[in-house]
This record gives structure tokens, C-alpha cells and sequence, in this order.
């Protein structure tokens, strides 16, 4: 495979002063924007004793076993530093205060009494996977998972299906009030719902939706963004499409979901994408509405366990892992789609 | 949704929406069939009244009654008495002066976060944005490098940096192998200050770049190729061409930035709380935690500081509208 597609310039033929300034900015970019996702990933498999480490090894790392002839245990293997064995690797039996008695795997009939100091462990390549297991079995992730996934999904149909039918109004009907409608809806984007917190609560309260998933969903599914960003795209929709579906006797509602909204497809999925953004991040509200453990979102879930005063990382990197892995996944398959969606609509 | 369409079931969706069909018919012959878009609008129009309308109005009246209750019939009005005590201060530059004194430590922090934070913000996505112009091999690739923060949960983000800058962490391990003092950075003010900019900048920077990064491909390429016939010098191009034509996107950039800026809330509690005492602490999470998480629960003051707010968010929203529209105009 040829590699100089990397030294490829602007037709100057040379690699010069601002190709080089380039590359040192994306790789050190690259470093930055990656590297600690990837240190929380590698850290997310070392054992407590691990991670308990100062400094860290770069890779989860665990000590070293062998079965060796006449043990029924595996023996734990060690590199001697110092002393008459210097430079050997060999298994320890047990230990007795501050010796170790030890024995060469090669050779099982020769034992040996090394000082605990002149021995360092050694150590393989091995995931730990019980910052993992453990959620499952201690931490409920489940649940947590799962009340993440349900207001999500709920909340993005419910998105979809409201605003579609509102811009389908706005969009494909004439009638009196139609600009003022449009335009108090947009309006509201300058008040965003974290200048109103105490008065949504009152009407979330009074509605009785506090620790209740729908105290989070129903809040924000009227978004204005969706609306424009649908009604936008419906305009460009010729209305003989339409007359000519009346024609043949179908109804307004036959005309919205088989006509409009498959017509609408590109602008829906810009919306579902923010949508299923905006509700598996949602961290203020949640925090607000959602009081009880067993209704908390993933994103609360982590938030209570980092604020024990006596942080437990290991199962919390675990958990971090998790919930960061459907964002990347979803991002690797549709990262074009979302990158242009963004740039095209400028919101997010 | 193109995806899902395709991979859902169709007759599920098919099932679903043909459910309203019968309703939605009758509902027809009684209006009409201009006026069902009124019903179209309904469920819409009802969670804006509830969730936003509503509680535009109800927040004035929060803001001029007092107590801890949250039902308004059992608060006693007190007329400018929350916006008062949020104001009373004797030297607005030294919040310690003020009767609420943490409310300005708030004001403080936010106005020297909003500074710094979008100043650097801009500076950094624009530096990105003219590199990812550049005619570089996977361009694609590395734009998703730098938006890849942005759709990471705040919480998640917070945490990742959390892991990172602990006292024990990697950070101040590499600093020691390297022979340099180690810091407790989210312990010390100072620092833990520059690190929620830091850490903020980091997670957002890909959104603004990608909108500059639209920006600059917007601007037509004879204009270059002009510039490169007549010799023009590459600061020369920048200078002239590519930064004029680019100040719409930049305004859009800034004023959008300086929005969520005001707001910032999310990833700041989770990585310091606000601290080491208030020295990272910003408006919305005075706001959160007098109206919410404190007891007693200060609604009145809340409500009072959250239209404090919603005046600057106003102003600055006013602007943003005027820059998009110079922006659609050309």
C-alpha cells in the first residue's frame, strides 16, 4: 500500500513549514480528544489493587501465574532483582515473614529462599472484567439502563410525532393565527427551560409526575427546534402531492403520515439523532424531578456514585464505560449524518 | 429515522399511525378540512402552554412571593423583596459586601467564566475549523476526531477528566516522571477554575468548529484562486478575504457560545461541585441549589436570579437572531 497519500500538499510538491505545523496540531488533537476516553477504557479493566496504583501502568496489567509439578494451586511468578538469583524468574511457594520460598518452574526439586524485597511480581496483559460484572450483580445497572433507554425512546417518539404533526399545521394550511403560532413557538427559544425551573416543577408536581419518567419526558417534547426544523423542510414539499392524495378521497391524516412524513425523512432523522442526544445526556432536569434511586438514568446514576464521599472508582469507570459505548457506537456508524446534520441546521 | 424506517417493522408503523385513522376522520368531518390543523397543532400547543407558556408567567409571580412552599396560593407576596436582597450589595465588585454574597460569587465566576471560556473557545475552533480547510488526507476522519466530546454525555465528560486529575491520577504521575512538582488541581481555586474551562472547551469545541468549518467552505473558491493569480501573500488572503468573509459564521459562533456559557451547569457539578468552596461555582447552579437542593427550598430567589438571567440570555438571543439573519442574507 503506498503511504504517500501523508505527504500529500496543496500542489506545491513540498512538504513545507505549514504541513508540518498541520500535522503536529491534528496528531497532538488526536492525543487529546481520544487519549482520555482511551485511558478510561484501559483503566475500566484493571483490578481495585490496580487502580489503587501511583503511578499507573499504561495497560491493565495482573499478576503473573504458573502450575508448576506437585502444586495444586497456580504460584504466583516473580523476577528476582538481587542476590545469588539475580536476573531469575521462578514461582513462590509461600512466605514466611520477610522471606519467600520459591522454586524454579523449569526445575520443581530446587527451592529457594529469596528476600520479599529483592523480588518484583511479574506481570501479563489481562482484562479484568469485575468494574464490569460487579454492576450488574451490586449496582442495578440494569435498571439504570434501562430507564435511560425508556425515556429516550419514548421521549424521541413522542418528539417526532408531535412536532411532525405541528409543522405538517404550520406548514401545509392556511388558516388565521398560523404566523402568530409559528412565531410564539419559535419565540421560546429565547427562554430556555433552565430560566423556568421553578415554575416547570410546580406544573410537573401538580400533574404529579415527580419520580415518575414522564415528569422527565413530557417537559421537553413540544421542542422549537424540532418544529422549525421540520417546518422548514416540509415547505419544500410541493402541495400537488398533497391535492392529488385528496383527490383520491384520502384523509388529512392519510396525507401526513403516508405523504408528508416519508417525503420528510432527512429532516426527521436530524431530529431523532438530537433527540436520542439530547434525552441520554439530560442531566439538570433529571436531577431535579428524579429523587428516588430505582428511577434514576444512567446519567444520575453515575453522577450519585461519584459524589459518595469515599469515590469508588472502579465500578464507576465501568459504568462510565457503558454509557459512553451506545453514543460511540451510534456515532461510528452515523458520524457523517450527524456531522452535516449539525453543520447544516446549527443547533444541537 | 431514514434507517429506522427501513429496519422498523413497517407494518408496526403502519398499525401504529392507522390507529388514529378513524378518530382523526371524524374529527375531520366535524371541522372541516382547513381547521384540522388546529388539531395537527393540539398536542403540541398543550405541552407549550403547560411546560413553557405557563411558566413564563408563573415566574414573575414566584419571584415576588416568598416562603418554601412550592404552591402559590400559600405564598405570601413580597413584591421586589428576592430581587432586592439579590442586589443589595455595597461594592458589587466584592461579593463578600452583598447580603447574598454566594449569589455574586455566582455573578462573578459566570462573568469571568463566560470571558475566557468563549474567547478561547472561538479562538481554538476557528484555529481547527482553517486546519480541517486545509487540503489534508482524512479530513472526514479528523473532524470526527474533534466532534466526538461533543455528543459524550456532560456526566461522562466530567468523569473521564475527574479520573484524569486526581491527586493520584495520570496526569500527576507523567508530571512526577518528568521530574515536575505535582498539583491536587481540582483542590486548588486557581486551578480547578482553569480546568472547567478546560475540560468545557474540550467537550464543546467540535460543535463550533464544524459551524465554522461550514463557514469557510461556504466561501467560494474563484475568490482564492483570484488572490493566488495576483501573488496575494497567504496571511494577505487571510487577513482580507478569508476572515470578512467569514465574520457572519463568527458572530453566530459567539453569541451561540456565549449562550451556553451563561448556562453552563452540567459538567462543572459533577467535576467540582462548585469548588473548593465557591470558586467554580456558576449562576445556574445557585440557582439549582437555592431553588432545589437546599433546604429550605428558596423558590422566590430562584425564580428571582433565574429572570436575572433570562434578561442577559434575552439580550444576547436578540443578537443572535439578527446575526442569523445577516447570515441568511449574505
Amino acid at each position: 500500500m503506498s503511504l504517500s497519500f501523508l505527504t500529500r500538499t496543496r500542489g506545491r510538491g513540498r512538504f513545507d513549514l505549514a504541513d508540518w505545523l498541520t500535522w503536529a496540531y491534528l496528531v497532538l488533537a488526536l492525543l487529546l480528544m481520544f487519549g482520555p476516553v482511551l485511558w478510561v477504557a484501559l483503566s475500566s479493566f484493571k483490578t481495585e489493587a490496580a487502580l489503587q496504583e501511583y503511578p499507573p501502568t499504561f495497560l491493565p496489567l495482573a499478576p503473573q501465574t504458573v502450575m508448576v509439578e506437585g502444586y495444586d494451586e497456580p504460584l504466583q511468578l516473580f523476577r528476582v532483582t538481587a542476590g545469588e538469583h539475580e536476573g531469575k524468574v521462578l514461582a513462590q511457594i509461600r512466605r514466611i515473614g520477610l522471606m519467600s520460598q520459591m522454586v524454579d518452574p523449569a526445575d520443581p526439586a530446587q527451592k529457594f529462599q529469596v528476600n520479599i524485597n529483592d523480588r518484583v511480581p511479574e506481570r501479563e496483559f489481562a482484562l479484568a472484567t469485575e468494574n464490569y460484572s460487579v454492576l450488574f450483580d451490586r449496582f442495578n445497572f440494569g435498571l439504570y439502563f434501562w430507564n435511560s433507554v425508556f425515556i429516550t425512546v419514548v421521549a424521541t417518539i413522542i418528539t417526532v410525532l408531535f412536532n411532525s404533526m405541528a409543522a405538517f399545521a404550520l406548514s401545509k394550511y392556511k388558516f388565521r393565527g398560523r404566523t402568530l403560532v409559528f412565531v410564539l413557538i419559535v419565540a421560546t427559544l429565547m427562554i430556555p427551560p433552565t430560566v423556568n425551573l421553578v415554575p416547570i416543577y410546580l406544573v410537573v408536581s401538580q400533574i404529579g409526575l415527580v419520580n415518575s419518567p414522564w415528569g422527565v419526558i413530557w417537559p421537553a417534547v413540544a421542542t422549537p427546534t424540532g418544529v422549525f426544523l421540520l417546518r422548514q423542510y416540509m415547505l419544500t414539499i410541493p402541495d400537488d402531492l398533497l391535492d392529488a392524495a385528496r383527490m383520491d378521497h384520502a384523509s388529512e391524516w392519510k396525507v401526513y403520515w403516508r405523504i408528508v412524513l416519508p417525503l420528510s425523512a432527512p429532516a426527521l432523522a436530524v431530529l431523532v439523532i438530537f433527540s436520542v442526544m439530547w434525552r441520554w445526556n439530560e442531566f439538570l432536569w433529571p436531577l431535579i424531578v428524579l429523587n428516588r434511586s430505582e428511577q434514576f438514568t444512567l446519567q444520575l446514576a453515575l453522577n450519585s456514585f461519584q459524589g459518595d464521599l469515599q469515590t469508588s472508582w472502579a465500578p464507576l469507570l465501568g459504568m462510565t464505560v457503558l454509557t459512553l459505548l451506545p453514543i460511540t457506537i451510534v456515532f461510528a456508524v452515523l458520524q457523517k449524518y450527524i456531522t452535516t446534520g449539525i453543520a447544516q441546521s446549527g443547533v444541537k | 429515522m431514514l434507517a429506522t424506517v427501513k429496519t422498523a417493522p413497517s407494518w408496526l408503523v403502519s398499525a401504529a399511525f392507522g390507529l388514529f385513522e378513524r378518530p382523526m376522520l371524524a374529527l375531520q368531518k366535524m371541522t372541516g378540512a382547513q381547521r384540522i390543523a388546529w388539531v395537527f397543532l393540539l398536542p403540541n400547543l398543550v405541552i407549550f402552554s403547560l411546560f413553557t407558556f405557563l411558566p413564563i408567567a408563573l415566574n414573575g409571580v414566584y419571584a415576588t412571593t416568598g416562603s418554601d412552599r412550592i404552591l402559590l396560593g400559600e405564598r405570601p407576596f413580597v413584591g421586589l423583596d428576592n430581587f432586592s436582597s439579590l442586589l443589595a450589595c455595597q461594592n458589587y465588585l466584592q461579593p463578600n459586601s452583598c447580603e447574598r454574597d454566594i449569589f455574586w460569587r455566582a455573578v462573578h465566576n459566570t462573568g469571568y467564566f463566560v470571558v475566557v471560556q468563549v474567547g478561547l473557545m472561538v479562538l481554538f475552533s476557528l484555529l481547527t475549523a482553517l486546519i480541517l480547510n486545509r487540503n489534508i488526507p482524512l479530513r472526514g476522519f479528523f473532524r470526527g476526531v474533534f466532534f466526538y466530546p461533543v455528543l459524550l454525555s456532560p456526566v461522562v465528560v466530567a468523569l473521564i477528566w475527574k479520573w484524569i486529575l486526581q491527586r493520584f491520577g495520570v496526569l500527576n504521575a507523567g508530571l512526577e516522571g518528568l521530574g515536575m512538582p505535582t498539583v491536587n488541581w481540582l483542590v486548588e481555586a486557581d486551578w480547578a477554575f482553569f480546568w472547567i474551562v478546560f475540560v468545557s472547551i474540550w467537550a464543546h469545541m467540535g460543535f463550533y468548529t464544524l459551524i465554522l468549518l461550514a463557514g469557510l467552505q461556504a466561501i467560494p473558491a474563484d475568490v482564492y484562486e483570484a488572490a493566488e493569480m495576483d501573488g496575494a501573500s497567504r496571511w494577505r488572503v487571510f487577513s482580507r478575504i478569508t476572515m470578512p468573509l467569514l465574520v457572519p459564521t463568527m458572530v453566530v459562533v459567539v453569541v451561540l457560545s456565549l449562550i451556553r456559557a451563561v448556562q453552563a451547569f452540567d459538567e462543572i457539578f459533577v467535576l467540582t461541585g462548585g469548588g473548593p468552596g465557591s470558586a467554580t461555582l456558576l449562576l445556574l447552579q445557585y440557582i439549582y441549589e437555592t431553588g432545589f437542593a437546599f433546604r429550605p427550598q428558596l423558590f422566590g430567589v430562584a425564580a428571582a436570579a433565574s429572570m436575572l438571567m433570562a434578561a442577559v440570555l434575552l439580550v444576547l438571543t436578540l443578537i443572535q437572531l439578527r446575526a442569523a439573519r445577516s447570515r441568511a442574507e449574505g
